[in-house]
């Protein structure tokens, strides 16, 4: 029987399938989810000799302790991350960017993401995935998408259904940057924030609170004033919006948002630094930075082309 | 047209239409957010109404904001865009068990909670969005002496199918979910269903909803 699949020794602590996400279902309610980290997921997928939009696995901080049963595969894991091949008695330690052979009983045991949160692994293959509304993205606060809408957990099976068996030997030099100032465009309800609050936001230290998911990441700092109304008729929200909540801390929108919200918006990160948004720590601490529309777009352009160009280098 | 279309980040539209929320407002919405659906712009990712917003976001890839509002900018709504409202009467029972939060409204309101549910299951609902959570209705409008702030403290669960109040809207919590609404009752009916890959949510923006009261039993052998 040719059946290939790994067996989930550990699980990690927030293992998922993720492609590109989902469109046009923010208005009955359902968010765009999607791999965090657009970048490293294109690269991973490149890296297995994949089309752009192949379902792969992202974990964050611990990924998951994984034994292979099958033909041989090709595998790549990209990200910042820790992590190691048992091949028998010989142990390989493991280089981000760079394609990898596992064979039967191998076992592959994501140790860590280092200065960020999100990794991801992907295969030349295909994973056995029920899609949902043409995606395998899992929002696992809604449950929607592959494995019934839930994280991996541990003694499962993955199963695989398709292995491409032309076997890459690609590499990549790749080192993920961490930001320390967020470029963002003023919110439409900028002004309902007092002077004070306002340079508070643009000048002072925000610190990337332990409450931070895939939903959206909570900053602490200095307090920042509403003057206006704490509340605003529910309205859509899109990833990278900052709300400011009634405690007067921001919030950020990422993929797994609720599509619709009613703080007000003081910001809204530019797409160019989303990638790098999600990757900061708890306790990291950011700087927000005022950029105009023309300034985003440009920048979006020159994030693309350095994206495209990393893609081609492979 | 749309008067005022401001950009949200640089890869979003938000359409503003004006700051009253009501049926007439909403509908303009609603017109907008079909015709610009059915057009199929490419580059448009997602299209939101909201009460009287409509954000349109969009793959900067693809498209930006200058051009995108050009073209939003030449849509015009012709009479023949009405929307067919269609009409739903959703079962609820309003046993102790369902109604959690029943007697905090008799006390805030100050009216007998049999009065409160007469008042409700007389109404006729317009949806004005879904969202929040996958297919969960925004109805309204309550009469002014059923509104009421939310709990204090939301709920770390609400359960599937619970009517909420809070203000002059009613909603249906579609999964079980945090939430700070008002519960008075539940409903046996499938609300948002995600087996179905073509419309998954029952109720949509537009339509009319009445609510009927059920007896335990009834919700108990509920067939849909």
């Amino acid at each position: 029987m040719n059946k290939n699949y790994f067996e989930i020794i550990r699980a990690g602590i927030n293992s998922t399938f993720q492609d590109l996400g989902r469109n046009h279902l923010y208005h009955i309610g359902i968010p765009f989810s999607g791999a965090m980290d657009n970048r490293n997921y294109l690269l991973a997928n490149k890296l297995t000799g994949n089309n752009h939009n192949h379902p792969v696995i992202e974990f964050a901080y611990q990924g998951p302790h994984l034994k292979y049963h099958g033909s041989p595969i090709n595998i790549a894991i990209t990200g910042d991350v820790s992590f190691e091949i048992k091949k028998g008695d010989n142990l390989v330690d493991g280089k981000c960017y760079q394609s990898f052979i596992l064979e039967n009983n191998d076992e592959l045991d994501i140790i860590s993401t280092n200065k960020s949160v999100y990794g991801y692994l992907a295969i030349s293959g295909t994973f056995d995935l029920k899609f949902q509304w043409s995606s395998c993205s899992t929002n696992t606060k809604a449950n929607i998408g592959s494995n019934n809408g839930k994280k991996l957990t541990t003694n499962q099976k993955i199963n695989i259904k398709k292995i491409n068996q032309n076997f890459m030997n690609t590499k990549l030099n790749y080192v993920n940057t961490k930001i320390e100032n967020i470029r963002v465009i003023k919110g439409t309800n900028f002004n309902y924030f007092s002077e004070e609050g306002k340079e508070i936001f643009f000048k002072n230290e925000f610190k990337v609170s332990k409450l931070s998911d895939r939903m959206g990441m909570r900053l602490e700092g200095k307090k920042i004033e509403n003057i206006f109304e704490t509340n605003i008729r529910s309205e859509g929200l899109i990833k990278g919006v900052i709300q400011v909540t009634a405690d007067g801390f921001p919030i950020i929108m990422l993929s797994d948002h609720g599509t619709i919200g009613g703080y007000p918006k003081i910001g809204v990160v530019i797409s160019a630094d989303y990638d790098k948004l999600v990757q900061l720590t708890p306790g990291s601490r950011v700087k927000f930075q005022e950029v105009d529309l023309n300034s985003a777009e440009t920048l979006f352009k020159l994030y693309d082309l350095e994206t495209q160009s990393l893609i081609s280098k492979i | 047209m749309i008067k005022n279309i401001s950009n949200l980040g640089d890869a979003a539209l938000y359409c503003d239409f004006g700051k009253e929320v009501n049926r007439e407002t909403n509908t303009q919405v609603i017109k907008y957010f079909k015709t610009i659906r059915k057009k199929n712009i490419l580059g448009v990712n997602n299209i939101t109404p909201s009460y009287n917003k409509l954000i349109i976001s969009f793959d900067l890839k693809k498209i930006n904001f200058n051009k995108l509002k050009k073209v939003i900018d030449n849509i015009e709504i012709t009479k023949s865009d009405n929307i067919q409202n269609k009409k739903f009467e959703i079962p609820v029972c309003c046993e102790k068990e369902f109604s959690l939060d029943i007697e905090r409204l008799e006390e805030i309101l100050n009216i007998k909670k049999e009065k409160i549910y007469e008042n409700f299951f007389e109404k006729e609902f317009f949806c004005y969005m879904t969202g929040f959570i996958a297919g969960m209705p925004f109805l309204g409008d309550l009469e002014e002496n059923l509104r009421a702030k939310r709990l204090d403290t939301p709920r770390v669960k609400v359960p599937k199918g619970s009517i909420g109040l809070t203000e002059q809207f009613a909603n249906i919590y579609t999964f079980e979910s945090p939430g700070g609404w008002n519960i008075i009752g539940n409903t046996p009916l499938n609300i948002f269903d995600n087996s179905k890959e073509k419309e998954p949510n029952l109720i949509n923006p537009g339509d009319l909803v009445t609510f009927k009261r059920i007896t335990k039993e009834k919700y108990q052998n509920y067939h849909e």
